[in-house]
Parts: structure tokens; sequence; C-alpha cells
């Protein structure tokens, strides 16, 4: 794992479940096929009502008309960010999109779980509220050694909570790394 | 100090005397269930990490129920559906209910109930959040994504945090206009949608005891509304009648110390709750129906593995029985065995299934069918700016199709009411 991660911050609201994160009637296509899969990327966060969309102004489109990956590789989001339904397409669609982390105030337990188990990018906690504090576009620098996240466009730095426990599970990459490093199949 | 009927069941399932609450266990499953959407890739991410040839860990254990896209022409769903049937003859696993068989079951929550894979005392691990349904037969029930189900697809294990339990106690009987979807939604309203996050939700009083089995799972159906990785109630001489006529398996029934410890504590009076809604876009978002009467509606919903059952159809036909909806109703038994009942069920006299006929409603074929939206070609699923009242659990916007209609969730009997009016309405002004 990067001890180190830097992109272009996206803005989200609280409560944003995984129909807005990944809407059902896309839960279709396959996700091994290495050209359909990459829908998941075109439709990811295509639920999310407009002015919700990249706050604080909202209207900010997450994936371009006709494009499969989005400029912003930072989901900045509030309280219980993926509740909802149990679907693992939540967070691999984030990271089809290109989503590297998320830095959120709370987390549904199964889309935490998600996350971390299939090693598809690594949810962090804030220690304080942050969407009304940094904006969309904004360059930020996630750092794992410090426990900081900072705004480079301004050089505002506010602290993440450590992984704790499950970090062996992120640093080995996602659950079936892990038990193999430990011996466990 | 002692220990909740959470705490038990996962020290049991993780062979230990006893587990305390953050404790990070590795729990034997007893039983992995999944659907169309979520098993095909579950399957894939099995193959690719125990091999082309590998076995799953129990042949018995594994259940898997096609429900969510069913009757459609989407031939990527069809295909999902196609992909299972493969893999159930691969293994060679006797749990699997196919699609256009007479073993067709409907939504897997209520048709886990039925085929007697609910035992208290056991764990159950599924592939979708509302899983926690089952935790209405006194069992540890929960939803994972599909890389644990496959993990637990090639070991029968997994890891778990224990949490801590929130204990809501009910007393009081239920008035005859009021369901457990009224209660729950007022849970709901009281603690939120992050209130029970990895917190178990115990369900307990003479109230909850009053409560038939379909009833008790409506609670339990959401816990995962409030964030809660189970909802819980303790099994009684009515569970243990249900599973033994359905399963031959031995069960052992865990309660709760007296002294055991809990984060926090609810208790809520049945006669005093009123009618309630979730208004548009959360489950949160309660209300009294009286507050929201009026409200013009498009359309109506009852089905779902949260309002879809039979005692839902018995509450509605009580308001439906001799009247005609005034906007587009749609009924969808959530099993084919609901669907079934509602042939032979009466009221009045009369069946169920001709009351709904009669009333002008839509009877679908059992399935998840609008709840989750869906593929385009979905019965009752929501387009445009549609107003509608469900039976269903979640109204976030765009899950029921469109992200720009309102979707407001509530009883069978509210639905009812609202369906003859036209607008949402109080079934108080039906039902006294
Ligand atoms: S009926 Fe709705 S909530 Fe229940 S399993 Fe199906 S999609 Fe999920």
């Amino acid at each position: 794992m990067n001890k180190k991660i830097i992109g272009k911050a996206y803005i989200l609201g609280d409560n944003i479940d995984t129909d807005q994160i990944i809407p059902a009637e896309h839960l279709v296509y396959s996700m091994s096929d290495t050209e359909e899969s990459k829908l998941y990327g075109k439709f990811a966060l295509s639920s999310v009502p407009p002015k919700q969309a990249g706050l604080p102004n909202g209207n900010i489109p997450f994936i371009e008309d006709g494009k499969f990956d989005s400029e912003f590789s930072i989901i900045i989001g509030g309280s219980n960010f993926g509740c909802g339904s149990s679907r693992e397409h939540a967070p691999y669609a984030l990271q089809k999109a290109g989503v590297k982390a998320i830095v959120a105030e709370s987390y549904a337990r199964i889309f935490y779980r998600n996350s971390v188990d299939g090693g598809y990018l690594v949810p962090i906690e804030s220690a304080e509220r942050l969407i009304d504090k940094i904006k969309t576009g904004d360059n930020i620098e996630i750092d794992f050694e410090n426990h900081t996240i900072k705004n480079l466009d301004n050089e505002d730095d506010f602290k993440i909570l450590p992984v704790g426990d499950l970090m062996p599970i992120v640093e080995a990459g996602g659950l079936f790394e892990y038990a193999r490093k430990s011996g466990m199949i | 100090m002692g220990q909740t009927i959470t705490e038990k069941i996962l020290a049991k399932s993780a062979g230990k005397t006893s587990v305390k609450p953050g404790e990070n266990i590795w729990l034997n499953v007893d039983v992995l269930m999944t659907h169309d959407v979520c098993g095909p890739p579950t399957i894939d991410i099995w193959k690719k990490e125990f091999g082309a040839d590998a076995k799953i860990w129990d042949k018995d254990k594994l259940v898997i129920f096609p429900d969510h896209y069913i009757f459609t022409a989407n031939k990527h769903a069809n295909r999902n559906v196609e992909l299972l049937r493969k893999f159930a003859k691969e293994q060679d696993f006797k749990n699997y209910y196919d699609v256009r068989t007479d073993r067709y079951k409907g939504v897997c929550h209520i048709a886990l109930a039925e085929e007697g894979f609910n035992v208290p005392g056991t764990v159950l691990f599924g592939t979708d959040s509302h899983t926690c349904t089952s935790g209405a037969f006194g069992m540890f029930a929960t939803g994972v994504g599909n890389t644990d189900a496959a993990f637990i697809l090639g070991t029968g294990k997994i890891w778990e945090k224990v949490p801590q339990s929130i204990k809501f106690t009910f007393t009081g009987k239920l008035p005859p206009y009021l369901t457990a979807k009224d209660l729950i939604l007022t849970i709901l309203g009281d603690i939120k949608t992050d209130g029970a996050t990895y917190r178990a939700m115990e369900f307990d009083g003479e109230g909850i005891f009053s409560l038939n089995i379909d009833e008790r799972m409506t609670l339990t159906n959401m816990a995962i509304e409030a964030g809660g990785i189970n909802g819980i109630i303790p099994a009684d001489d009515l569970t243990a009648e249900y599973v033994r006529v359905r399963t031959d398996k031995e069960f052992e029934i865990f309660r709760s110390d007296e002294d055991a410890g809990y984060f926090s504590k609810y208790r809520y009076n049945m006669n005093t709750i009123e009618p309630t809604v979730a208004k548009p876009h959360s489950p949160d978002n309660r209300d009294t129906v009286k507050n929201v009467e009026g409200v013009k509606l498009t359309k109506c919903y009852i089905g779902s593995c949260t309002g879809g059952k039979l005692t839902d159809f018995e509450y509605a036909a009580k308001i439906l029985f001799g009247k005609e909806v005034n906007v587009p109703t749609f009924v969808v038994p959530a099993s084919t065995q609901v669907a079934k009942d509602l042939e032979h069920t009466e009221y009045q006299g009369v069946t169920l299934k001709k009351i709904f006929e009669d009333a002008g409603c839509v009877i679908a074929q059992s399935s998840c069918a609008a709840c989750l939206g869906g593929p385009d070609d979905t019965i009752g699923r929501a387009v445009d700016r549609d107003v509608v009242i469900s039976t269903t659990n979640r109204n976030y916007p765009g899950r029921m199709g469109s992200k720009q209609s309102d979707v407001y969730l509530a009883s069978a009997l509210t639905v009812a009411a609202s369906a003859v009016t036209g607008v949402i309405t109080d079934p108080r002004n039906f039902i006294t």
C-alpha cells in the first residue's frame, strides 16, 4: 500500500447509499470481463441527484459523458457512507472509475467490509466533518504515516483516524491475500 | 456480566465460551445464501481464488435463490441466472431454486424461512443486506459482499467483529390500524439510518412476542436500515413450531441474560404509536401518516421481503375488500408460496386474490420486482416524477427506478387506504 495518495477531491453529502453509487439496473454487467466491467466505472455515482453531485455547488458530473473513468480520485463524504444494499459492485464501481480513497465521517458496515476485504479502495475515517471544508476539484494529499489529509491548494490540514485492527487486511490488499499470508488458506 | 443472545450465538459459532463486543472472531457459518445479482460475481471470485476445479465447502450449506431480476428480457440479467444454473449443475448441490421450474421461490429472505433454512441459534450469512431478516428466528444473520461470500464458499469461515447490542422493548398490543412496519419506521425515525451501525438490534417484550412470524420478520428485515449488523428476536414456542414443520434439524434456543450489557435501551408502547411513513428520500425521514395526508399519488406498491408477506396482504385485503383502487396499484407476493396462499386465504368469504383483482390491482409474479427498480421492463418500476407509496424498505433517490420520483414507505394498511383514495390516507379512516 502506498504511504501517500494524491488526487482531485469530489465532495458528496451524508447517507450516500449504494443505489446512488451504482444504481440497481446496472448490476447485471460482468465483473470479470475486462471490457464489459468498464461499464461499472461509467455509471459510478450516476444516481446522485445533480444538486448534490460535487459539492458545494453541485451539478458537477463525476463521470463526463462518453467516459469510463473520473478525473476525481478522492471522494470526500459525510456520515454513513455506503449505506443500503450489500452490493460489492459499489466499491468496485468506484475503483473502476479511478477512485483511490474515500474519506468520510462514518461508513455503513457492509460497504466498509467490502472495500477492505475486496481490496478495492481504502475507506478512511476523518476526525471531523470535511464536506464543507474542502471543495470539489481541490487537490488533496492523504498521508497514512502522519494520519493527515492536506488541501494542496490552500495548505489546510486535517486529521484522519488510523485504520485500526483491519490494517493487516488493507496492507495485504484484501481478505484472500491476508489469509494466504497468514497461512489460513 | 451476562451475555446477550447475539454474543451467545457468536461465541458458539466461534467455538468459544464467551465473546466481548469489539472482539474480532472467526465464525463457522451454518448457511450461506446468495442470489442472481451477487451469486455470479461471488462464484467468479471463488474460482479465481480456489481454482477452476475447486469444490464448495459444504454442499448442504449453500442456498441459492434467483429472485432479483427474473421476469425481464434484459439479456445480462438472464445470463446471470444461466450462470447460477451452470454452477448448480457443476457443483451438484441441491439447494438451488431455479426460475421457471416448480422449485422457483421468489424473494430469498422469505424463501429461507419457508424452506426451513432459518434455525434458532445458528449463523447465516447472505450476499444481501436484508439477510438480517432471518434474525426473527433467534439466529445471527447478516449481509456481506461477494469477496466475503467467496471466502465462506471455500472455507466455511468468516471474520466478524462482535457488535454491542441495542435493546428495543415493546409493551402493549398492536391496535388494528397498526403493523410491525409502523413500529420499525418509528424506531428508524428515532435512531436514524446510522443509529445502529455495527450494532445488534434486539427486540423484546410482550408486544414483540404477540406478533406473528411474518410481522417479526418485518422488524428484523429493516435493522439494516438503521445500519444494524443484525436484528434479532429470541425464539419462542411459535418460532419453534414454525421451524419444526419445515426442518428436521436440531436447534438450541438462546436468550439474553438479565445482566447482559447493552449500548442503549429503548422502550415503546404499541398502543400509543400512530400509523407512520418514511417520507422521501430516506427510511428515517419519519412522519405520521396524518401529517402527510392528501399527497397525490401516481402508484401504490405492495411487495418485497418487507411488505409482501401473507400478513401484509391480509392487512391490505381488509381495506380493499369491496372497494376499487383509484391509482395503479401493484400486488407483488414476495414468494410463490405467498402467491399460492393468496388463492386460498379468505377474508369475509372471498379469497385475497379475488379481492385484489376486483379492486383493480395488478398482481405480479413473485420476485423482488420494483423494490429495487431493476431493468427497464420491471413491473411497477417508478418512472419520471412518479409519487409512490410502497411497503418496501428503502426510498433513497432512484431506489425504485427513477431518481426524480418520490417514494413514501408505509404499512400495507396505509398503502391500501391510499390506493383507494389516490392520495396518502390514514388507515384509521377505514379501520378503527
Ligand atoms: S425484495 Fe427488495 S429488499 Fe428484499 S431482497 Fe429483494 S430487492 Fe432486496
